[in-house]
């Protein structure tokens, strides 16, 4: 200090700072609207904790058992007891990690097998997994479409397919969700040599709608477009095989690439991309959502390897996950709630609600009740939407439909969402 | 009337229906700050545009364009490449 007051007139002024900008100021509106919404004296919805899951179906939410109605757990595969069977063993077998990429030390032979049964599963060439189902679609998208190529997407699409547009190069074009004449007329617009890829949903997972595969397929075809489904929300119950929507509406020989996740009918997590391109394998060496992460651990490819094998041969399964939905549709339908689709399209029944204050407090009338479903709000939801989204599940009993339905009934009332 | 000035009525009178709170329309006048679009509205605008003019205009570009005069620009641009 001494030091600096003897020089002080020969030092140069001290140079202004500016006091640091808050970045966290761009979140006040959302913040407020959040507290807002709290100081009601609601629960937050996005802060829920399982403190016991006791099946696929159920679990203890703050000491209550409660029917889960919004997992993605569509074929109920999270306690099956040779999918668990097979993660303990490769956790004995192969420890808890692997500590690297892909493509250096983290291939343990589980990966290699878990790639084979998608190869089976989807009786594809090639099949390649990346960590997520998010990675997934990062990794094929910003990778398939680089500088001067065209990414067409549908408006509607997941996060996970606008965040690959934005990782990569491409220039992007989006239409009119699921509408086909918006789609055929921007493709036309598009320079006739330039690489294209389009990128569908076999199902929306916001209202649960069914995309019209044949005829989009049909107008990419027409432009010279390559094509890539997203199947996150088919596989394990649409088609023959239960492959996803593309197989069900018979188009499995003109999609190029069919990305998934292991996160819903396979019940545990991980990505996926099979496709029959004969230069498929070169992504390995490409992609960097494959390179430059860590691999799944062995335990969790190994309970998907098994999970995925009995998935092939679960038409009884299917079956009831189907008379499920088509149960609650039509249930809710009766007690006169507003739903996302006319009939039941997929597993997903969504309930769309007019306010977030009346999706708050129907969404906290059915917890208390015993019932978790999924809360939904802009801009996750097109249209502005406020949605409970309810996903079915394939060990749902007939009985647990029956309550659910009944609480719906109870809430809604109470609540004044239904007369 | 030039021909930039012909583009400027036919965007003006696209942007009418979206105006809700009757901003008047100007070069200056900005997307997100004046007509308080959300994303939404400008997904239905954009088609809007497109079809009017027959054009592309990529969500790259899209991330660019901030004041009617721009897009204006780029509608211009477009129309001659």
């Amino acid at each position: 200090m001494s030091d600096s007051l003897e020089t002080a007139d020969d030092a140069p002024p001290p140079p202004e700072v500016d006091r640091p900008r808050d970045l966290f100021s761009k979140f006040d509106p959302l913040i407020a609207e959040r507290e807002a919404l709290l100081a009601t004296g609601v629960r937050d919805p996005f802060a829920i904790v399982m403190e016991k899951v006791t099946s696929p179906t159920e679990a203890v939410i703050q000491g209550r058992k409660t029917i889960l109605l919004g997992t993605y757990n569509y074929m109920g595969m999270t306690f099956d007891p040779d999918v668990v069977a097979a993660g303990k063993k490769a956790l004995d077998e192969f420890g808890s990690g692997t500590t690297g990429s892909r493509v250096l030390n983290g291939t343990y032979d589980p990966h290699r097998d878990v790639e084979a049964a998608l190869r089976d599963f989807y009786g594809t060439e090639h099949a390649i997994v990346f960590s997520t189902g998010y990675q997934a679609n990062l990794g094929m998208i910003s990778t398939l479409a680089g500088k001067g190529d065209y990414i067409i997407l549908d408006a509607d699409s997941h996060a996970s397919i606008y965040d690959g547009c934005w990782l990569g190069n491409a220039e992007i074009v989006r239409f009119r969700h699921n509408s086909v004449e918006d789609l055929d007329r921007r493709l036309a617009r598009l320079p006739r040599e330039a690489g294209k890829l389009v990128v569908l949903e076999g199902v929306y997972s916001m209202l649960g709608d069914v995309a019209p595969l044949p005829e989009m397929i049909a107008a990419a075809k027409k432009h010279g477009a390559m094509i890539l489904v997203d199947e996150a929300h088919g596989m394990g119950f649409f088609g023959g095989h239960g492959r996803g929507v593309y197989e069900e509406q018979g188009v499995e020989d003109q999609v190029d690439f069919v990305v998934g996740t292991f996160s819903k009918s396979v019940g545990t997590v991980g990505g996926f991309c099979v496709s029959n391109h004969p230069k498929f394998e070169v992504l390995r060496l490409v992609c960097r959502p494959y390179v430059f992460t860590a691999s799944l651990p062995p335990s969790v490819v190994a309970t998907a390897a098994t999970s995925i094998r009995k998935l092939m041969h679960a038409g009884a399964k299917r079956a009831h996950l189907w008379e499920n939905s088509r149960r609650l549709h039509q249930g809710l339908r009766e007690l006169g709630f507003t739903l996302g689709t006319q009939e039941a399209q997929s597993a997903i029944i969504a309930v769309v609600l007019p306010s977030q204050e009346q999706a708050v407090s129907l969404w906290q009338g059915l917890l208390e009740r015993g019932l978790y479903v999924n809360l939904a709000r802009p801009p996750a939801t097109p249209a502005g939407m406020f949605l409970l989204r309810c996903s079915l599940c394939a060990e749902h009993s007939s009985e647990q439909v029956g309550e659910i339905l009944t609480m719906f009934a109870s809430a809604g009332r109470a609540t004044g969402c239904i007369a | 009337m030039t021909d930039r000035d012909e583009t400027f009525d036919k965007v003006a009178r696209l942007i009418a229906p979206f105006n809700k709170k009757g901003v008047t329309v100007a070069d200056d006048t900005t997307f997100a700050g004046d007509l308080e679009w959300d994303s939404l509205t400008v997904m239905d605008f954009v088609a809007g545009i497109e079809d009017e003019f027959d054009i592309l205009i990529t969500m790259n570009m899209q991330a660019e364009i901030e004041t009617v005069g721009q897009l204006v620009d780029a509608v211009e641009e477009l129309r001659a490449g």
